[in-house]
């Protein structure tokens, strides 16, 4: 009897502390926001970290009468650090939503604890095409590598440009990018001779000698963007942009972070992504001057814009769910479309990816500092993959 | 052909200069000095911090990248090393490896983790036809620096008083003691030149091999590897092993891309089997 008692009592509390810790949920609506802070990666954590907190700064921090927090965490780029703060955040903080992830392994670590705690993961940096099935749960605001190196190879074969060696580094993401655009350039009648250079590759010399010796209307580059430098530098050193070879590539190598500092040596690169500061749009315009000015001058890249849209895609999310998390927030983001600072961008609503203009630009000296400059427009560019995969 | 050798060779100096201030301090001093590659970065950041912030020409840059270091490391050596010299090796790994990671959490922290970029003057950019082989002039002119170097480090070690000093008090300090050689004045004096060679290698080499946080790890082993390779008791030894890998490297790259990275390894691993001792020292 005494024993009933006790555990009924037991019970009761359990349920009381319960509705009081639901009761704590519906004022504040918390936001793991999941970065490499500190690290080779920094840079990409930095970026989203500024641009999400000039997102709330600017549209405030309630939604749908719920207070929004956020907490971010760094995960030092390691992606079992990743997991570790993202189950955390999820049992102890109890977040709503996470987001951030800064490279492929990062974003697929906490995907499983996505699925199983139903909370919806936003991933605002990482590229690999599969990320988006690894959960139901996962939605995309950066951009897939395929998405932007597909329309390189389209606007290569139309420019007349029939042979292209491809130089990337030899680790996933230059891998994907040096297929996507073989695949797309040869099925297009072009030739294609690919070269892979060690990630631990001090000096381009002996590679960039054998692009030089054979000759090719174009070098296709990808390598992680801060090597995109060393590697600019060298390819002009060794005169490849006089003897007539265009350097093209998917934007990584001409970072509007690093693009400045890269000097001349950088003009001329013809590039496609999905984001340059240089866009020519009034959102863009407000965006780029007021991330400026609370940042110290630092001029945003593509990972602030996966970062700000990011937050939009949370806010406007929630308010359509009323401040729910959980299934129905991920079923709001389907479909949502918004201009963001980079052009009309929309989720879709079968794959959870993000479908946005790819632009062709050229690195010019604009207002005396370098530039992406866009010049072309491929509008609306589902993942090439995941559109290959379902046909 | 001929340019894959020029490009060879102007690695492997780089390569040089970078461990040759390693082959002094492992090799005549008998300490090893892991942190070799911060002294490098020091140099780097020196260079790289003069150039961008307050506009200080390249070349004027290069006195204070092997000052700098230079500096540093006296004063660490004083500090820190001199506690060392008699501790046995694992110690000296452990200790400076710790340093290691100090520097590079440091740097991190002040300069931030970005690449460091730096822009050498116009007359270095580009590149000339002599004799019907392109030669970069940048290369060239690390070519040059290493060059004369070479020559004044092997003149001050085998011809000058203070390089026959500086070989006694390393193979027996206490008679070296007795015979009324300044045996500890003499060690910080050549710890410091090398701790400040490694400096100048950074600065020359952060135009080709970038420059960030991580540049004492990653490339510590191309020191190691050359320093190794080279044996360690003269400066010719690891001198001629920069430039065989250097040109091995290049020339692995260019002619099997897909084998390229494994070039330098190999090497190391068949040079160390056949002469542990390494290609050009004498077995002990």
């Amino acid at each position: 009897m005494l024993r009933r008692t006790l555990l009924s009592a037991a019970g009761a509390a359990a349920a009381m502390l319960a509705l009081s810790g639901a009761a704590m949920a519906q004022d504040t609506l918390k936001i793991g926001l999941i970065l490499p802070m500190t690290g080779p990666f920094a840079s990409t954590g930095r970026q989203i970290e500024a641009a999400a907190k000039l997102y709330m700064q600017q549209k405030g921090d309630t939604v749908a009468g719920k207070k929004i927090q956020l907490i971010v965490k760094d995960d030092t780029g390691t992606a079992d650090v990743t997991k570790r703060l993202a189950q955390e955040l999820i049992v102890n903080d109890k977040i709503a939503v996470m987001a951030g992830f800064g490279l492929t392994p990062l974003a697929l670590a906490p995907a499983p604890l996505a699925t199983q705690a139903k909370v919806p993961e936003v991933v605002m940096a990482a590229a690999t095409s599969t990320i988006t099935e690894a959960s139901p749960f996962i939605v995309r605001t950066s951009f897939t590598l395929p998405q932007a190196t597909v329309p390189m190879a389209d606007w290569a074969a139309q420019n007349g440009i029939k042979k292209v060696a491809t130089l990337v580094s030899d680790y996933g993401p230059g891998i994907d990018a040096e297929k996507a655009f073989t695949a797309a350039f040869t099925a297009k009648g072009g030739q294609v001779e690919n070269l892979r250079v060690p990630l631990a590759n001090p000096d381009f010399s002996p590679f960039l000698q054998k692009v030089a010796d054979a000759k090719p209307d174009a070098l296709f580059v990808f390598v992680p963007s801060g090597i995109g430098s060393q590697f600019m530098k060298q390819f002009v050193e060794r005169g490849l942009d006089k003897s007539g070879i265009k350097l093209i590539g998917p934007g990584d190598v001409t970072d509007d972070d690093l693009l400045n500092n890269m000097g001349d040596v950088a003009l001329g690169a013809i590039t496609t992504q999905h984001y340059s500061a240089a866009h020519d749009s009034p959102e863009n315009k407000a965006f780029v001057e007021a991330f400026k000015k609370a940042n110290n001058g630092m001029r945003p890249n593509f990972m602030a814009v996966g970062g700000y849209d990011g937050m939009h895609l949370i806010y406007e999310g929630l308010k359509k769910t009323n401040g729910e998390g959980g299934q129905a927030l991920v079923d709001a983001m389907k479909g949502m479309s918004w201009t963001s600072p980079r052009g009309p961008v929309s989720i879709d609503p079968q794959t959870r990816d993000i479908v946005q203009n790819i632009y062709v630009r050229k690195v010019e000296r604009k207002d005396g500092e370098l530039y992406n400059v866009e010049f072309a427009t491929i509008p609306n560019v589902k993942d090439p993959v995941k559109a290959a995969k379902s046909n | 052909m001929l340019t894959i050798l020029f490009d060879g060779i102007a690695y492997g100096m780089l390569l040089f200069v970078l461990a040759c201030g390693l082959a002094v301090t492992l090799g005549l001093m008998n300490f090893v000095n892991l942190a070799h590659g911060a002294f490098a970065m020091a140099g780097g950041y020196v260079t790289a911090v003069l150039m961008n912030r307050y506009g200080v020409p390249f070349l004027l840059t290069l006195p204070l990248a092997f000052a700098v270091p230079a500096v540093i490391g006296l004063v660490l050596e004083r500090t820190l090393y001199k506690q060392l010299y008699a501790r046995s090796h694992l110690d000296q790994v452990l200790f400076s490896i710790g340093l290691v990671f100090m520097a590079v959490a440091a740097v991190d922290y002040t300069m931030g983790s970005q690449q460091q970029m730096i822009q050498i003057p116009t007359w270095l950019q580009g590149r000339v036809e002599i004799l019907g082989i392109q030669v970069g002039l940048y290369r060239s002119f690390i070519i040059a620096v290493c060059g004369v170097l070479v020559v004044v480090l092997q003149y001050i070690l085998t011809q000058t008083r203070f390089g026959s000093r500086l070989r006694a008090a390393v193979d027996d300090p206490r008679v070296a003691r007795g015979l009324g050689i300044n045996v500890s004045v003499i060690f910080a004096a050549t710890f410091a030149v090398g701790s400040g060679l490694a400096g100048l290698g950074g600065a020359l080499g952060a135009e080709i091999l970038g420059l960030d946080p991580t540049f004492p790890l990653k490339f510590m082993i191309y020191f190691l590897i050359v320093v190794t390779v080279g044996g360690t008791t003269s400066i010719t030894g690891p001198f001629l092993a920069s430039l065989i890998l250097g040109i091995a490297d290049v020339a692995g790259k260019y002619y099997v891309p897909s084998l390229g990275a494994f070039v330098i390894y190999t090497l190391m691993i068949v040079v160390l089997v056949l002469r542990p001792q390494g290609l050009f020292a004498r077995a002990r």
